[in-house]
């Protein structure tokens, strides 16, 4: 069995292999080498080495993209996980209509970013329409308008990640530090955190590379306004590419540092969560 | 329990097996047909090369304009019936043509036809734009300098000529000049001849609003991102005609705008007293402007909540297709856009095209050959025409077409009225501004000087300089 398993490995995992390679690895591949090369179609693409990335640099809306990006990420990668982590203590307390609760709070997740980006819009410009501006009066209004949208939208997912973990924190050790004369809040630090800390290290790195990565709700509420100035990184590349003539090169180099740079976020953020995960 | 597992995997087997065999079947089917179509010397192709009318190409049309996307599906029909040649229309969202047109001729089953929108545009897109000097196409042009030429070659037909300016409700002009507490001296809207006059009449009204049953005198000032077009490039084109006309040596003011790389900027304070009678008298407050579309003005405006908005001709299809459209179609008139520059008493209406069509050069012979068949089809078939005149409402600039069959909408005869009153059309030079980036920047900065965030100063400032460092990019 285990012999023919092996014989076959390569048959058996070839469609696999092959819809990998079409969908990630040539396009991945590819955007690489675009990234190097001054192109208006992908098939004719010309050799400009590094230029594309000095460019990159030296434009300003990538460098105010970055930094709002990275604003926007900080405020809501915290606010998400803290309000999602109460929801959760809340909800493993074995109170009335938990379920209906815990439904109502994973919903706003089911709905599309472009979608929940409109509905936002509205919502939010139905609210500022009272004191006679709009979304796009300052790029304040912007920032929190998304932050809103992005909790309102992750925290239902998070919070069901973090019931797990509290449920599977075994009852014995609560019971057993309640004994030692522990107050609730030592419970929570000393015995409830260290034990769902995989849950921590899941939700952080959904949460911080989703917020990074953001690009539908930020196209759909503000799309940038005013002045580019709520534009994040995903929606500043797609811009420099489909904006610019002649600068398709430039977006694709800003694509692919924006890959390395979450990427290596994710690792450091994974390492070190990790490192605090315990055995159970 | 066994049975039913190796019946399941039977089915597994047999449904992976049938994606792969129909995903290689039409792989197959694609590579025996591209190449008869591209290889000339096959028989096929050279059979269909003889029979010169319907050749064996096919069409693919990307159209630029959404409003008419159904007539050009009907056109496309018909033309199929008629001549068996398949004609395919795909129209792109409003503006996003530079993005579909990007991501689709980069496809192996590329657009035939598309659009360039002038000179710039030819700029970005001369590697697939085919020179169409010896075509009829060419010929049928009344104006043969209104395409875009490179050299000796002809890469851009214009095939609809617009006009555009300030588009009024007779019916509440009517009612505003019989008022008997009017402030103004003249009598109708047609007296309105310059800058002066449109403010105090604009003025006025605002302030008689309610007898006049308007919520305010223009539409919403569109600033959401993507609907600024009617400031950053239309009213935009008006400060900058008058500079570029200024400088001497120059056929146009196009190519006065294309050979400068800074501009001055000069009548900036005439596009500042237009957009401010706009913003301060329209029917939505300043600060909301950020939120308000193209298609919401035109409401406003068909709805009779506004009595004038900024737009072209093309508009009054929108404005007709309002459910509970309440302008009647002879009341609806047009006026120039006056901006308080000196002599504009002989300003007509702004009169020009950024639409020309450009045949694919990277499609197959055949494929061009059936696209230039098609496109003189619908501008010298009698059935074509019919189609320009009545369906489409195009102006088009082709000696095809004889008077009577010019287009019959009230807002297309009223560009023909203008341009035969003897005054000076205003030309489209926006066709000469840098990039698509520079008008944005300039329509971001409208949106925050509406909401109060930047003086005009600032707005100066940002022109001018976001003209200059567009100019440089586009030189490299």
């Amino acid at each position: 069995m285990e012999k023919s398993i092996k014989k076959y490995f390569a048959f058996f995992a070839l469609p696999t292999i092959v819809a990998f390679t079409i969908a990630f690895l040539i396009p991945f591949v590819l955007g690489i080498y675009l990234s190097f090369t001054e192109f208006t179609t992908v098939n004719d693409a010309s050799w400009v080495g590094l230029d594309n990335y000095t460019k990159a640099f030296s434009n300003q809306e990538f460098v105010n993209a970055l930094w709002f990006t990275v604003k926007f990420t900080i405020v809501s990668v915290i606010s998400i996980n803290v309000l999602a982590f109460f929801l959760a203590m809340l909800l493993t307390k074995g109170r009335r209509g938990t379920n209906i609760f815990r439904t109502a709070f994973f919903m706003p997740n089911l709905i599309g970013g472009i979608v929940l980006g409109y509905i936002w819009q509205l919502i939010l410009n139905g609210i500022l329409y009272k004191y006679e501006v709009t979304l796009t009066y300052s790029a304040k209004y912007g920032f929190w308008g998304l932050v809103i949208l992005m909790c309102w939208q992750m925290i239902g997912y998070m919070m069901i990640i973090y019931i797990a973990g509290i449920q599977n924190v075994p009852k014995d050790l609560i019971e057993a530090a309640k004994i030692d004369g522990s107050s609730s809040f030592g419970i929570l630090r000393n015995v409830t955190i260290p034990l769902v800390m995989p849950a921590i290290t899941i939700c952080l790195f959904l949460t911080l590379s989703n917020s990074f990565k953001l690009f539908d709700q930020n196209l759909a509420l503000t799309n940038g306004a005013p002045s580019k100035q709520t534009a994040m990184l995903a929606l500043d590349i797609f811009n420099t590419f489909y904006g610019k003539t002649g600068y398709e090169g430039v977006g694709q180099a800003k694509a692919v540092m924006f890959f390395l740079l979450v990427a290596i976020i994710a690792i450091v953020q994974l390492v070190i969560t990790r490192r605090k995960e315990i055995e159970n | 329990m066994k049975k039913v597992k190796k019946f399941l995997g039977l089915l597994l087997v047999l449904t992976m097996v049938s994606a792969l065999v129909a995903a290689c079947g039409k792989n197959n089917n694609e590579e025996t047909s591209s190449p008869s179509a591209s290889n000339s010397t096959s028989p096929e192709a050279s059979k269909a090369a003889e029979k010169p009318a319907a050749g064996k190409g096919s069409v693919y049309f990307l159209n630029f304009k959404p409003e008419i996307a159904e007539v050009y599906e009907k056109i496309a029909k018909d033309y199929e019936a008629e001549t068996g040649v398949k004609v395919k229309v795909v129209t792109a969202a409003s503006g996003t043509y530079e993005t579909t047109l990007k991501s689709e001729i980069a496809k192996s089953d590329a657009p035939t036809i598309f659009q360039i929108n002038g000179p710039v545009g030819y700029g970005n897109w001369k590697d697939y734009t085919a020179d169409l000097k010896g075509t009829k196409l060419y010929e049928y042009l009344s104006d043969k300098s209104l395409a875009v030429t490179s050299g000796e070659g002809v890469y851009g037909i214009p095939y609809v000529v617009e006009g555009y300016g300030i588009i009024y409700n007779d019916a509440v002009m009517k009612k505003y000049f019989s008022l008997a507490d009017k402030a103004v001296s003249i009598s109708a809207a047609t007296e309105i001849n310059n800058f002066a006059t449109l403010k105090a009449v604009v003025e006025d009204m605002t302030a008689k609003k309610d007898q006049l049953g308007i919520k305010g005198v223009f539409s919403s000032t569109s600033l959401n991102a993507g609907e600024q077009w009617r400031w950053q490039s239309h009213l935009a084109n008006l400060p900058l005609y008058y500079e570029f006309k200024d400088q001497p040596g120059f056929d146009s003011t196009v190519l006065a705008g294309l050979a400068s790389n800074e501009i001055s900027f000069k009548y900036g304070a005439n596009f500042k007293n237009t957009f401010d009678l706009y913003i301060n008298n329209s029917v939505t407050k300043p600060g909301l402007l950020g939120s308000k579309s193209v298609d919401d003005s035109m409401a406003e405006f068909a709805l009779g909540q506004s009595a004038m908005v900024q737009n072209g001709n093309w508009a009054w299809g929108q404005i007709n297709g309002v459910e509970g459209n309440v302008v009647k179609s002879e009341d609806i008139k047009f006026l120039p856009i006056y901006t308080g520059v000196a002599g504009e008493e002989t300003q007509g209406l702004a009169i020009g095209t950024e639409n020309y069509l450009s045949i694919n050069s990277k499609a197959s012979a055949d494929n061009q050959a059936a696209s230039i068949a098609f496109l003189e089809w619908l501008f010298s078939s009698d059935k074509g025409k019919s189609y320009v005149s009545k369906d489409l409402g195009f102006i088009a600039p082709f000696n095809t077409f004889s008077d009577s069959e010019k287009p019959a909408d009230p807002l297309a005869k009223e560009v023909s009225n203008w341009m035969g009153k003897g005054l000076t059309s205003v030309a489209w030079t926006f066709a000469a501004f840098p990039s698509e980036d520079f008008k944005n920047y300039f329509g971001d900065a409208l949106l925050e000087y509406a909401q109060g965030n930047k003086t005009w100063d600032e707005v100066t400032t940002i022109v001018k300089d976001s003209w200059k460092s567009e100019k440089e990019k586009t030189k490299k």
